[in-house]
């Protein structure tokens, strides 16, 4: 993290197009992805909770999305600072990019109010995994609908034929995405081991009691 | 400082500040872990200290 930080304000030069404001693109883009790994990661934990009732599953597909939502949440704050900076507004409703990041948020959002709306059991745990099965199915959509759009004025970084930045700012920004992912990882396992230590201290009180 | 100097700063103190919530929240439940542990052992202890008498009543 702190390598990203030193090549985003010390080492990448100014955009041409966009100029210094162009540093955010460093980490919001490498948040948002992060986020749609986390809804992926989610997902994969649902499918092998409902597929081979793997004890856990369930536990590691909540923390993930969990934490999917919270770099959701960012993306969302570091993209509307910087829309303000180079478009002029804090949100645009016309950008499809933006409204479909959005409703992929606040269905994660709902997650969690269904889960805490159930019961803890296997009942809960299934609907969750179903619930976060079908939220997978939102994340191509949202990542392709800056490519579907005809009229956009949301930025394309990377097409078809190959990143459109070079050198120091595609190395600028795979560090920054590397420590995005890094972040991710550990706080998946720390938020992990809390929940598992917490839940077995549960059972150990219970049968103490 | 320049507007986009201040937006940037903006941005970066955002995430920064989340990552700081976030590892306090943890801390925080860490610390209820661990009294939640200490409760525990206690009554471990006290109950190790009791089982003899309830074996010798029985």
């Amino acid at each position: 993290m702190a390598a990203s930080i030193a090549l985003v304000f010390f080492v990448v030069p100014d955009d041409a197009d966009q100029g210094f404001s162009q540093r955010i693109f460093y980490f919001h883009v490498p948040i948002a992805l992060t986020a749609y790994v986390c809804f992926g990661w989610g997902g994969w934990k649902a499918f092998l909770h409902l597929w081979k009732r793997r004890p856990g599953a369930d536990l590691e597909s909540y923390v993930a999305i969990h934490l999917g939502v919270i770099f959701g949440a960012l993306t969302l704050l570091t993209g509307s600072i910087w829309a303000k900076i180079s478009w002029g507004h804090w949100w645009l409703w016309s950008e499809n990019q933006l409204v479909l990041f959005l409703v992929l948020f606040l269905f994660y959002c709902a997650y969690f109010m269904l889960r805490f709306s159930v019961e803890d059991g296997p009942a809960r745990a299934n609907l969750c995994a179903v619930y976060a099965l079908f939220g997978v199915v939102l994340i191509p959509v949202s990542f392709l609908a800056i490519r579907l759009a005809q009229h956009f004025i949301h930025p394309v970084v990377f097409t078809r034929h190959g990143p459109r930045v070079h050198g120091t700012m595609l190395f600028t920004f795979c560090v920054s995405w590397a420590a995005m992912l890094t972040l991710f990882a550990t706080l998946y396992q720390v938020e992990l081991a809390g929940k598992r230590l917490d839940s077995r201290l549960r059972e150990l009180r219970e049968l103490l009691a | 400082m320049t507007t986009a100097e201040k937006y940037v700063a903006a941005a970066y103190l955002v995430v920064f500040l989340a990552v700081l919530a976030y590892v306090l929240i943890i801390a925080l439940k860490l610390v209820r872990l661990e009294r939640e542990v200490a409760e525990l052992t206690e009554l471990a202890a006290a109950r190790e200290e009791r089982e003899p008498e309830l074996t010798s009543v029985g």
